[in-house]
This record gives C-alpha cells, structure tokens and sequence, in this order.
C-alpha cells in the first residue's frame, strides 16, 4: 500500500475537521480559531442573515461527555444575559455528530491587542466594563476561572465583552455536585502565556489565582478577583503578572496598590467582589482616596490639589490680589 | 451641598474677607464694621444668584462669566456709593464672583429629579 504524503494527510485532516452543517441553518465561512477540543468558525445564519460564531467539537475530541460540556457551557451563557458576556444563539448536535454551540460573532480586537491606543483613563475604563458582567455573574452564582487578556474582546464600537466561558464554575448558590462536573469543562483557547489543561488544574498560569494553581476543589468568586487584578497589571504594565515585581514601574502607587490587593495570595486579603475593585478603581480615577492604598499626608495634601487645581489656584490668586492690595495700601 | 447654599456660604466667607481687609487701610478703620457686614451681604447677594444661576445653567464657561458680571455688577454699585475706590472695590469683587461661579458649577449639586 503506498504512503500518502505529509501535505495530503494534513490537507485530509483539514476537510475533516470542517464541520458538516447539513441541514442546519448555517452556511460556513470561514474558520476563526481552534482550542484544546474544539474550533471556532465563522458562519452565516441564513434564517436572519446574520455571521455568527459557531464553536464545533473536534472530531477526535478526547473524553465521551465532552458534548455534555459544550452544552452546559450553552446553557451557563444563556443564563448570563448581559449586554458584557456574548449571547449563545443556539446548540446541538451537526450530522457529522459534533456537538456545537452558535454564538454571537465580536468584530474586534482583543484587550491585548487593543491598549496599546489607550491612555491610562481609558484603559482604567475598560477594566470597570470587564468587572461589571463578571460582577453580574458572581451574582448569579458562576465563576469565570479563566480570565486574561485573551478573553476580553473589544467591539468595532467600544463594547467590552467577557468571552470564553467553557471552564465557568457554578458556585455556592447551584446544587451541590454540579461544581465538579462543570469544574473539568471546555478548554478554552489560549496564546503561549500560559497553560490550560483538561483536569485538576485549570486556567491560564500568570491569570490564575494559587488556589486555581493548586487544584483546591474550594475555590470561589474571589479566583476571579485575582484574575481581574492580574488584567489590571498586565493593562498597566504591559506584561503578563509572572513578572509582577519588576514591572511596575512608573504605575501610581494607589493602582499597584489595587493590583496587590486583588492578587493577594491569600483571598481573604482580596476584595469581596468584583464592584469592591471596581469602586476603587473608580475612587481613583475621580481623585479620591483608594481603600487599597493608605496614603500620608503629603499624597493626600497632592491629591487634593490635583483634584481641585484649580480652584485652589483662583483662590491663592485671589488672596496675593489682596495682600497685594494691603501692601500698596500702607505705601 | 446644593449650589444656592454653596454660593451663599462662599459668597459670604469671600465677602467677609474682602470687607475685613479694609481694615489695613487706615482712614477705612473706623467704619469696619459697617464695612464688613456691607461686603459679606454683598457676596451673600452674589453667591445666591450666582448659585441660582449654576441650577439652571450647567455650563463651566457661563458659569464664571455670570459669577464675574455680578461680582463686578454689585461691586461697581457699592463704588458708586463710596463715590471712588472703584478698582480696588470691582476687582476684587470680580474675584469673587469668578470664584463662586467656578465653585458653584463645578461642586454642589443640582435640584433632585423628581420620579413621574
């Protein structure tokens, strides 16, 4: 029997990765991106002519209940409607066999690709978008577990989006027994900063909180306050946490302050909530103090005059005017 | 603080200030007090409408140019009075009504909406 070619057989691989959309409402345009066990296309629904994101599982995908997942991720996202976490149109089976998920399509940019054009005011902006759907979330009993830049999209429009919800965990509030299973869930896609792996540990290293690292079954809404305080760094220093010593550089104090405290190790040292954070971060934008940050007097006395400039500045020029005035008028 | 308060309590601080500094003039001296009560009603009078004004108008700009107007409106009628002194009478109390409406638009806030 003759051997086929290396260029075949990857050629034959591709077309067999190439999800059969026989009979759905979906024509294929073109593919977008792959992860640990699945791909992302691009597709056109021809029902409401529209582009979206299908996520198809791989053919050789490893596990049996890998489908049973992708749908669980389905059903997490369609029970997250918010305007900051991409709406899930549709799921089910393709005739090939393959388990799939319809999503909405973000034209746009990562977060990491995206704040090199930001000043530090818009960069502190967005992370107050990436908190809210993550606070809404944490509301509703789900952690994220695997936030980093990556998953952050950024629409044509401005529009954050928190994307990739395939490793979510039902927290306190679900019944108990459905964490474990959710907790070996979608790998999701990822760039060479980090490692995300089917098993006990799961995330993004430099993303992930310690106890994440550790595989701790225990785990809750503050792994992904750490996350977002890893976020924080990398959009201020511009390097993933891993190097989180060194890089800090000229970053305001009070903001390294709200990235320490959001990547405490221990969690208890964390903030409670994502709108905790988020509320510093605010505090600060606004020039007022930070919770995270006990400042001295001389900070203080600086903040405030940068807060108030120019008010302050008017009335120092309206009293000189006036010890002017007494100065001229005892001549 | 609303923004009519604001500028009453700015307007009589300054004002109080601007009539006390009379004092280190010294044919002045005698009717300091008079003096005193006359520019703090004065900037009470300013800082009201110059309050007032900052309800209505949400506008930084319009804001210090109305402040200034006044100031220098009611100033340039305590001159009239004084039948002189009308720089060092109307500058500062420009100033004041610049200050108060820089204050008045930029701290304080606005009339509560109401729910329908």
């Amino acid at each position: 029997m003759k051997n086929l070619s290396d260029r075949v057989v990857a050629r034959l691989q591709a077309e067999m990765q190439l999800p059969d959309l026989s009979g759905t409402r979906y024509n294929l345009v073109r593919f977008v991106a792959s992860g640990g066990m699945g791909s992302v296309w691009l597709a056109e629904d021809t029902v409401l002519k529209r582009r979206v994101a299908l996520k198809v599982l791989d053919l050789a995908a490893p596990g049996g209940d890998l489908d049973v997942r992708l749908f669980r991720e389905a059903r997490i996202l369609a029970s997250l409607e918010h305007p900051g976490i991409a709406p899930v149109h549709d799921a089910g089976t393709l005739a090939d066999g393959r388990a799939f998920c319809c999503m909405k399509y973000v034209e746009g940019q990562t977060l990491a690709e995206h704040i090199a054009t930001l000043d530090l005011r818009d960069r502190l902006r967005v992370l107050e978008r990436i908190a809210e759907p993550l606070d809404f979330a944490h509301a509703r009993g789900f952690i994220h577990r695997d936030l980093k830049p990556d998953n952050v999209m950024i629409g044509a429009f401005g529009e954050v989006l928190v994307m990739d919800w395939g490793l979510a965990k039902v927290g306190l509030t679900s019944p108990a027994g459905e964490e474990t299973e959710i907790a070996t869930a979608v790998q999701p896609t990822h760039n060479g900063l980090g490692v995300t792996g089917q098993g006990s540990v799961l995330g993004t290293r430099g993303y992930m909180s310690p106890e994440q690292a550790r595989g701790d079954v225990e785990i809750d809404r503050r792994t992904d306050i750490f996350s977002l305080g890893a976020i924080l760094t990398f959009m201020l220093t511009g390097s993933a946490p891993a190097d989180l010593p060194a890089a800090f550089g000229s970053v305001p104090r009070p903001l390294r302050a709200i990235c320490e405290k959001a990547m405490a190790l221990d969690p208890n040292a964390r903030y409670r909530s994502a709108r905790e954070m988020t509320a510093d971060i605010t505090h600060y934008l606004n020039g007022e103090p930070v919770s995270a940050y006990p400042e001295g007097l001389v900070e203080r006395s600086g903040r405030v005059f940068a807060r108030h400039r120019t008010a302050v500045v008017l009335v120092a020029v309206y009293l000189i005017m006036r010890v002017l005035f007494i100065l001229f008028a005892r001549r | 603080m609303n923004k009519v308060l604001l500028g009453l309590l700015l307007g009589a601080i300054l004002g109080a200030i601007d009539g006390m500094t009379a004092w280190f003039t010294p044919e002045a001296r005698a009717e300091i007090a008079g003096i005193v009560i006359g520019s703090t009603i004065k900037g009470i009078i300013a800082g009201i409408l110059i309050g007032v004004f900052a309800r209505k108008v949400h506008s930084l700009a319009l804001g210090i140019v109305f402040g200034l107007g006044v100031g220098l409106l009611l100033a340039f009628i305590v001159a009239q009075m004084q039948h002189g002194y009308y720089f060092q009478i109307m500058l500062p109390g420009g100033m004041v009504g610049l200050i108060v409406g820089y204050a008045t638009q930029r701290y304080g806030h606005g009339p509560k909406l109401q729910q329908t």
